[in-house]
């Protein structure tokens, strides 16, 4: 499957998942400031990814929100710490964290849920499956 | 109060879909205001029916060891339905894992399609459950167990 197949398929579960416009569901468009997602999307997101796609998808793979929680370490006055870079890493390796490292603040982790993660996670999943 | 919005399952296959029917009788309350002359069924009562009889079928699926909590809708509205109307409604399962389902609902008279739409809810676990909250079940019990024999029956 192509990127641009991925994409397609990607956008097309946005558009019926969050009601939004074709148009609004670009690469960069980051889910909860962008495309309105509220955390209960999250789940809704994950069954129809699941369909279009055929691959069971482990909900805190792709939406690790768990990551923060139980670990005063991994969060020290509202930005993440090395130990915290680190898990999160581990955790969702197909995130590029570039930009997010240089200003790790907690309440930018949301930002990180793009159009794009998803594609990325996706590309992932596929070519494990073959 | 009474809370229930479905008045009998007349058909339930566990794990797949089920249909259930709702009578549209003037002497219920919401219809005096709703309006004055013209009694239409409010559309969100309409909606708590498809939820009641999808969160059973979603309930069932998991023996009601799971609380089941409506999360997400996303409905039309096709047409009005009045007092003295039957509407049938059905839920058809298409997700279900640990963490939710998602349910295909429709509501007739008759032939004729009322209201379509698709619901998603959570299992809500024990640890979810805010401060204060005691009872680790608290979906599947009071009026909903009498419509859950319903269920039994139509089975």
């Amino acid at each position: 499957m192509s990127s641009d197949d991925i994409f397609a398929k990607v956008r097309t579960t946005l558009v019926d998942a969050l009601s939004v416009d074709d148009d609004q569901v670009t690469p960069t468009a980051r889910l909860k400031a962008d495309l309105g997602a509220e955390s209960i999307d999250f789940l809704d997101i994950v069954f129809r990814l699941e369909k279009q796609f055929g691959v069971p998808i482990p909900r805190e793979e792709l939406f690790p929100e768990a990551i923060f929680q139980g670990d005063a370490s991994f969060v020290a006055n509202g930005v993440v710490t090395a130990k915290g870079l680190e898990a999160l890493e581990k955790q969702m390796p197909f995130a590029n964290l570039t930009e997010f490292k240089k200003n790790p603040r907690l309440d930018k982790v949301e930002d990180l849920f793009t159009v794009d993660l998803i594609c990325s996670y996706l590309a992932m999943k596929v070519a494990a499956k073959g | 109060m009474r809370w229930t919005w479905i008045d009998r399952f007349t058909r339930f296959e566990s794990g797949k879909s089920a249909t259930a029917v709702k009578n549209l009788s003037l002497a219920e309350d919401h219809f005096a205001d709703h309006f004055p002359g013209f009694p239409v069924m409010p559309a969100p009562l309409i909606l708590e029916g498809l939820a009641q009889t999808g969160g059973i079928l979603v309930g069932e699926a998991n023996k009601f060891e799971k609380n089941v909590v409506l999360a997400k809708i996303t409905a039309k509205c096709v047409r009005d339905a009045l007092a003295g109307e039957q509407l049938t409604y059905t839920a058809t399962l298409l997700d279900l894992n640990d963490t939710g389902a998602r349910v295909a609902a429709t509501a007739h008279s008759g032939p004729d399609l009322v209201v379509e739409a698709e619901i998603m809810f959570a299992h809500v676990t024990p640890a979810q459950l805010p401060p204060g909250v005691p009872d680790a079940k608290f979906v599947f019990t009071g009026e909903l167990t009498h419509l859950l024999r319903a269920a039994e029956a139509a089975k």
